[in-house]
């Protein structure tokens, strides 16, 4: 079925499709939609929905949805991230699946409402406390976003793990078609971990705790084995017109999508330009960018942010220091211009 | 019941400090149960605190939550398994400080489950300092001078503060200072489940009970103490029982 919907409306019919079947949210723009459309929507099909006094409140109302072994879903924007980063730590040491949406708007602080990609190292590097990863994707479209929502509630369960969908108030307010398959049926995993007070088994508990230091670091390693996996098996990653290319920019998100026109124009004038756009953040493509790296062919790298160059790490430790890569960002809510980019480009071809 | 074991209990011996009144609260929880819901489907949400191990004591479901997060993590398993009795069991550190906000929404909401309140007035597990619930002049070692009300401001009576709220159908305050009240904090735990399966709405226990270590005082003293100091500042009783008219 095809329908023009807003970003953060797609997502969140997105999210009922992939069998969600609890929202616990609260409001802050540029997200609100996304709660409002699941006020209307799940509550008349059976699921739970709560407007949580706080983000503390939602996050952790959705690790004792997920404890139950429910799909669980709970969105925001930057500084309400911030708030469920605590409980965003209990989910991974409890090992429990979890979406989480966060419509990033600028920062610090209060910033504004503003689309920005201003939380990327809050995502990908952490953000609560100890050792832990969360599975990080970043659509470009609307579509994508109805995409990668769904495959989110998969590797959740897949992975026992907390899932980021990363977007910005662009994509969270414009409006696009969106196709979704009216076939898709959610799959049905078994959870044999969760608490369901059924007294007839052995007990179950979902708990982060170990006191023991010894089975607290076996925990961690247990952790790592995950993520390793994760880091094997799920790397999305797009190649535009990269092949022959001899400047590589990199973006993500929406604003790769300004890169990918700008990447256009240039080729249109004759440039070997292409773009590598990373869909996860974390686990980050860095194979796909040390192999462009290495090629001889590859002159430089062009890293293009909407902020003052969060993903820039990631990108330089890929390319490790095999090739020079540049920054090119805008900050406080401003989206780069195709212009802006080709122009940045241009001065440095001087 | 006689002096068995509740069967909902484990084996496993309790590392509570000796004469702490988590024993005797963990064994009037397990003997209600075992009276009254021995099919049911029961689901424990543990604090963080000194109950920290609860879960290591029952021999059913429980959910470690986060310091403060007991009842907003009890909200979303009762949401998601409406049919089984869950309770969250949690210190006045955890529930009258950090978790204030997500008692009082969980009450207003009407979230059908119990919270089992246990108020020794102090953060016992990090070392004895000043919780909400410490009493004026009360002297701990982040109020070494006595709880001066002037300087660090009153003791919260959480259950008075939730009276008034249309989601709350069950507040009762017990002690487990003598033998009778011991008795009367179980039949508050026993009408609390009770109005929590007749989904009437958000129920709490306030249970004052001792702290030896950090008190510095025997077992038997600090029983004392609980009669003659404690309860000039909490009075006890049913506040609240909205299907019977309290």
């Amino acid at each position: 079925m095809k329908l023009l919907m807003k970003g953060n409306e797609a997502i969140a019919e997105a999210a009922l499709r992939a069998g969600c079947e609890c929202f616990f949210g609260y409001p802050i723009t540029p997200q609100t939609e996304l709660l409002q459309y699941m006020a209307k929507k799940l509550l008349k099909s059976g699921g739970v929905f709560i407007q949580a006094e706080s983000e503390v409140g939602a996050i952790n109302m959705a690790y004792g949805a997920s404890s139950c072994g429910k799909r669980v879903m709970t969105s925001s924007s930057g500084p309400g991230i911030s708030l469920k980063q605590e409980g965003i730590s209990y989910l991974a040491g409890a090992e429990l699946p979890c979406v989480i949406v966060n419509i990033m708007r600028g920062g610090p602080g209060l910033g504004n409402i503003n689309a920005a990609q201003s939380d990327y190292l809050q995502a990908t590097k952490g953000g609560g406390h100890g050792d832990y990863k969360v599975i990080v994707l970043a659509p470009s479209s609307v579509q994508e976003a109805v995409e990668l929502t769904m495959k989110a509630f998969e590797l959740a369960d897949k992975y026992r793990n907390p899932v980021m969908i990363l977007g910005d108030g662009m994509l969270g307010q414009m409006m696009e078609v969106v196709e979704f398959d009216d076939n898709y049926q959610p799959q049905k995993v078994e959870k044999p971990w969760a608490v369901t007070g059924d007294r007839n088994r052995e007990k179950r508990v979902t708990n982060s705790l170990y006191i023991v230091p010894e089975e607290l670091e076996k925990h961690n390693f247990k952790l790592r084995e995950k993520y390793k996996k994760i880091k094997e098996n799920e790397v999305m990653v797009e190649e535009y017109l990269a092949d022959d290319a001899r400047v590589i920019f990199v973006s993500f998100g929406m604003c790769a999508r300004i890169v990918k026109s700008a990447v256009n124009r240039l080729r249109q004038a004759g440039e070997k330009v292409g773009l590598v756009r990373p869909i996860t953040l974390w686990p980050f493509p860095e194979n796909e960018l040390k192999r462009y790296a290495s090629k001889e062919e590859v002159e430089f790298f062009i890293d293009i942010e909407m902020n003052l160059g969060q993903m820039l790490e990631d990108v330089k430790l890929s390319v490790e220091g095999k090739k020079t890569v540049h920054f090119y960002g805008r900050t406080g809510g401003m989206v780069p211009t195709i212009q802006e980019i080709m122009d940045f480009y241009y001065s440095l071809k001087k | 019941m006689g002096f068995k074991r509740p069967e909902c209990l484990t084996k496993e011996s309790m590392h509570y400090c000796p004469g702490c009144g988590h024993g005797i609260i963990h064994r009037l929880i397990a003997e209600v149960i075992d009276e009254d819901y021995k099919e049911s489907k029961i689901i424990g949400v543990a604090p963080v605190g000194c109950a920290v191990f609860i879960y290591d004591y029952f021999n059913f479901d429980f959910v470690a939550a986060a310091h403060g997060r007991a009842t907003a993590a009890a909200t979303g398993v009762k949401r998601s398994i409406p049919d089984a009795l869950v309770f969250s069991y949690q210190g006045d550190g955890d529930i009258a400080a950090i978790g204030t906000s997500e008692v009082i929404h969980a009450a207003t909401r009407g979230e059908n489950f119990t919270a089992i309140f246990v108020n020794n007035g102090v953060y016992a597990m990090t070392g004895g300092q000043m919780a909400p619930t410490t009493i004026p002049g009360q002297v701990t070692v982040s109020s070494p001078y006595g709880r001066d009300p002037k300087v660090q401001g009153y003791h919260i009576k959480l259950c008075e503060m939730l009276v008034p709220l249309d989601g709350v159908a069950f507040v009762a305050r017990t002690s487990i200072h003598n033998l009778k009240n011991i008795e009367f904090t179980k039949k508050a735990i026993k009408r609390a489940f009770e109005v929590q399966m007749n989904n009437e709405g958000f129920s709490i226990i306030e249970v004052l009970s001792n702290c030896p270590t950090n008190w510095g005082l025997s077992p038997s003293e600090s029983m004392k103490r609980i009669e003659n100091e404690v309860l000039k500042y909490y009075s006890l009783g049913i506040f609240k029982d909205k299907g019977r008219g309290i």
